[in-house]
């Protein structure tokens, strides 16, 4: 398979615009007669479905939570990311292309983070003129913070819910469609297999969860916005529910896999602090422009943290990284936690933690001026922890957050199934190695506002006048056996661990060998106890209850065991990609500082995995990237 | 710390459900709620039990997926809390806690704690949002908006449609709900264009499912949130106002 990213020629920054104009088009007459399905309802899916629904396209958007609005983007803090230049900082869309390739630390594909530049200054404009209520100044104008891993302030933000509102202004818009019939909406409806007939995707098989019933739904073009597999991990900041089903399930279809090892564990969040606990809570990164990142000079220390005199504190991102600080980019901030902590100066619970300190920040603005930037995350530390961040320091730690490798889509952001197009997090377009803070807001949006209604019809005005395939046709029949079998044989195993046990454990493994530095020897051990673990799965899950019901710990069983199989092959890329770039750390690979060594030499490519069966080692392709505009360097945040 | 749960089972829609008695010995503090109760089922699966169904995702206290009552409380006893983010260091050792699904006409339950929130979705379908299609709109700071005006929409704007408000409330009244959105677009200049409509729609919707607002403030209590109640007499006043257009 000869893998074509669709790139169009051209001058980077005018790739889009040509290419907009060679794009075919479906007559708005003609829209109606277009059938649609997309899956999520998070910015990327919500933002989609409503766009493509006032297009005049017939939509019907699916998601497994009880209301479109609840999908994980809500709880995104910080902000969205635009090349707006309010501030007359020197920012530009030059700028932030070159931030965010540099940021990923050259894995990306230029054409598309261009693109997403252009479009971040479209995206503010609209989520404006839908009611978003950003941070304004006195005048009236957007107000903007800063964020890690930039120079300039570019960041929007509504309190620390940023996520929150641009989730709620997709949704609405979203309503507004589903009120005007544009588009269906099914909640509470989850995605379990994608239904593939003549080479092109035709459609997908849902479980109903309130009570089991199993639908097909067919449609000229499949749509996955279904967010990212950072669950993988068990203890991450992604919502419970948060999947890889939908993409899992397309990629043993034949889509491809891109980059399965970029997964960015973020630095700011809450350490763990018992065995029972069931998730991390992240705390938006924005604090690292205020709070200061310290550990004790000496190992093991017990004193707290207001009796360790200044002389005694090492401020290690600060002393490592001076011209970036605490602000350098999530993988290095991460990293260098993971190090201090590794070498015994940890902090708290397990000796897993690190100080993020505000003294100097409230000894230098006042309280009430902290209170005002940070009082809800400020509370929130406090409702979980039950310590006091304006008295004492918060202790912080990295948990898995966001990843950046997704299903492989071309320019168009198609799969290499035809048919099937992946927006957000669920692609793995436009991050590289390490996607910088304020960016997944901006390409969820991006994608479902301002591309994929473009690049979608190129793909359906050829096909006018062909009829989708009908739900009883035996392609449909087959993929609903199939899933009804899958689902069967879950519930009865009926063995004796359950399903959070062994998700729990393999949770474990993938942080241990596979999480922030990894090495041959630990990932070549990871795939083997993955294996074995998913046998155990297979021999020993306990699912009570029945299919058709609303049942819980079967939505949970189906998607952890998912995840036994993208967590071998996320292992299986770590180990073949000899290199470390981004997040992606090879202990093999660094430099006598400690930093990453990339390797543009050998791997210079996006690793795009096929599926070749249970079993069976997956096939690699390769995407070489060429970076034309942002010649490749060593990344330099000191 | 050692507690008993006295929690509400119900098999489905038609079932009449009953309390059941859980005994727990091994309660952490640090435990949040909801954990609490992942641990208890963890236990019932291994027993051959069904576990307790109940709704949940972020677990951040923004999604408003979660949400039950404790101890006749919509989530719980802390102010300003979801459920999710409750947690056990707010119980004593020794005490009863009673578990119960939000109640209400609106919200039939599907399964022990799990009620059907859809209405909710209705509301905001009948004119929560501002009608501008994707591209057509202008520069964003084209339009200058009062930092207290956005502050002022923002507070509104905060609800996570959890529906604490609704279950709490004596008449099952969704006045905050919908106050905290026709509140947050009327206080915008991008959203006045069809302020007067979108109450008149909005409010129409909200009465057909849910019941009437006296006053009783039972919402503003609990509301995780914070919503303030003076968002409601701002729709009234915005109902009021498009009857006279």
């Amino acid at each position: 398979m000869k893998l074509d990213g669709k790139v169009p020629a051209g001058p980077v920054a005018e790739k889009w615009t040509r290419h907009k104009f060679d794009l075919k088009l479906v007559n708005p007459a003609n829209k109606r007669k277009f059938s649609i399905i997309v899956v999520g309802s998070g910015l990327a899916g919500a933002s989609a479905a409503a766009s493509l629904g006032e297009l005049g396209y017939h939509v019907d958007c699916f998601c497994y939570q009880d209301s479109a609005r609840r999908a994980h983007s809500i709880a995104a803090q910080g902000g969205i990311n635009a090349a707006k230049n309010y501030q007359n900082d020197g920012d530009s869309v030059w700028r932030l292309f070159y931030d965010t390739v540099k940021g990923g630390d050259f894995r990306s594909r230029e054409a598309n983070v261009h693109r997403l530049a252009e479009v971040s200054v479209n995206i503010i404009d609209q989520c404006v003129a839908q009611g978003v209520p950003f941070a304004r100044e006195y005048g009236g104008g957007l107000a903007n913070r800063s964020f890690g891993g930039a120079q300039v302030s570019r960041t929007f933000y509504a309190r620390g819910q940023t996520g929150q509102q641009l989730q709620l202004s997709a949704y609405q818009a979203l309503s507004r469609q589903v009120a005007a019939g544009t588009v269906r909406m099914h909640a509470k409806t989850e995605m379990l297999d994608l239904v593939v007939e003549d080479g092109r995707a035709r459609g997908i098989v849902t479980r109903d969860l309130a009570d089991g019933t199993m639908a097909s739904w067919s449609a000229d073009a499949v749509v996955l916005a279904t967010g990212g597999y950072a669950n993988v991990f068990f203890l991450s900041t992604n919502a419970k529910g948060c999947n890889a089903t939908a993409i899992w399930r397309a990629h043993r279809r034949g889509a491809l896999f891109a980059n399965p090892c970029y997964t960015q564990i973020h630095p700011t969040c809450i350490p763990q602090h018992g065995d029972y606990q069931s998730k991390l809570t992240l705390m938006s990164e924005s604090l690292r422009n205020d709070g200061r990142i310290w550990v004790p000079k000496a190992g093991g220390d017990s004193r707290s943290p207001d009796q360790i005199p200044e002389a005694e504190r090492d401020y290690y991102l600060e002393r490592r990284y001076p011209a970036f600080g605490n602000l350098v980019p999530r993988d290095i901030a991460s990293r260098a936690a993971k190090t201090v902590c590794d070498e015994g100066y940890g902090v708290g619970h397990g000796a897993r933690g690190v100080y993020l300190d505000f003294a100097d920040a409230i000894a230098r603005l006042g309280k009430d001026a902290v209170a005002a930037k940070y009082g809800n995350l400020f509370e929130m530390y406090e409702r979980i922890t039950g310590e006091d961040p304006y008295a004492v320091p918060m202790r912080i730690y990295p948990a898995p957050h966001y990843t950046m490798g997704g299903l492989w889509v071309d320019y168009h952001l198609m799969s290499t199934i035809p048919g099937l197009f992946v927006i957000g997090e669920a692609n793995f377009s436009d991050h590289g190695a390490n996607r910088l803070g304020a960016s997944a807001l901006m390409q969820g949006l991006a994608d479902g506002y301002f591309v994929l209604p473009y690049t979608i019809g190129d793909y359906l005005a050829p096909r006018m006048g062909e009829e989708p395939l009908p739900t009883d046709h035996q392609a449909f029949r087959e993929v609903e056996g199939e899933v009804t079998d899958r689902l069967d044989r879950l519930l009865s195993v009926q063995g004796k661990r359950t399903v959070d046990s062994l998700h729990r454990e393999l949770g474990k493994v993938c942080e241990d060998e596979c999480g922030m530095s990894r090495d041959r020897k630990g990932l070549e051990a990871a795939i083997a106890k993955i294996q074995a673990l998913r046998e155990e799965y297979w021999r020993n899950v306990r699912v009570p209850g029945a299919a058709a019901d609303l049942n819980q710990s079967l939505e949970k069983a189906g998607r952890v065991a998912d995840y036994f199989e993208l967590a071998e092959l996320m292992c299986r890329d770590a180990l073949d990609r000899e290199e470390s770039c981004g997040t992606h750390f090879r202990e093999e690979y660094q430099t006598e500082e400690g930093e990453a060594r990339r390797n543009d030499e050998d791997y210079k490519y996006v690793a795009a995995w096929e599926w070749t069966g249970a079993g069976d080692t997956p096939r690699l392709h390769k995407e070489e990237l060429d970076f034309e505009n942002v010649p490749p360097s060593q990344r330099s945040y000191k | 710390m050692r507690l008993k749960l006295h929690i509400w089972r119900q098999k489905n829609a038609n079932d009449g459900g009953s309390f059941a008695t859980y005994a727990r010995d091994d309660v952490s503090p640090d435990m949040s709620f909801l954990e609490m109760l992942d641990v208890l089922n963890e236990e019932l699966i291994e027993s051959g039990e069904e576990p307790v169904a109940f709704d949940h995702d972020c677990r951040e206290g923004i999604c408003g997926s979660c949400g039950v009552m404790i101890n006749g409380s919509a989530h719980g006893p802390e102010s300003g809390t979801a459920t999710c983010q409750l947690h056990m260091r707010k119980f004593r050792d020794g005490d009863e806690i009673r578990v119960e699904p939000f109640r209400s006409r609106a919200f039939p339950i599907l399964k022990d704690l799990v009620v059907d929130r859809s209405p909710f979705d209705e509301i905001i379908g009948a004119g929560g949002y501002i009608s501008v299609n994707t591209g057509s709109a202008p520069e964003a700071n084209l339009i200058p908006v009062p930092r207290d005006d956005a502050e002022r929409a923002m507070d509104a704007a905060e609800c996570i449609g959890c529906g604490a408000c609704v279950a709490q409330c004596p008449n099952g009244a969704a006045q905050l709900f919908t106050s905290a959105k026709i509140s947050h677009l009327a206080e915008l200049p991008q959203g006045r264009p069809e302020r007067f409509a979108r109450a008149t729609k909005m409010v129409e919707v909200m009465e057909s499912y849910f019941g009437s607002c006296t006053n009783f403030a039972e919402c503003e209590a609990v509301c995780p949130k914070g919503i303030s109640i003076d968002f409601i007499a701002q729709m009234n006043r915005e109902y009021l106002r498009s009857r006279f257009k």
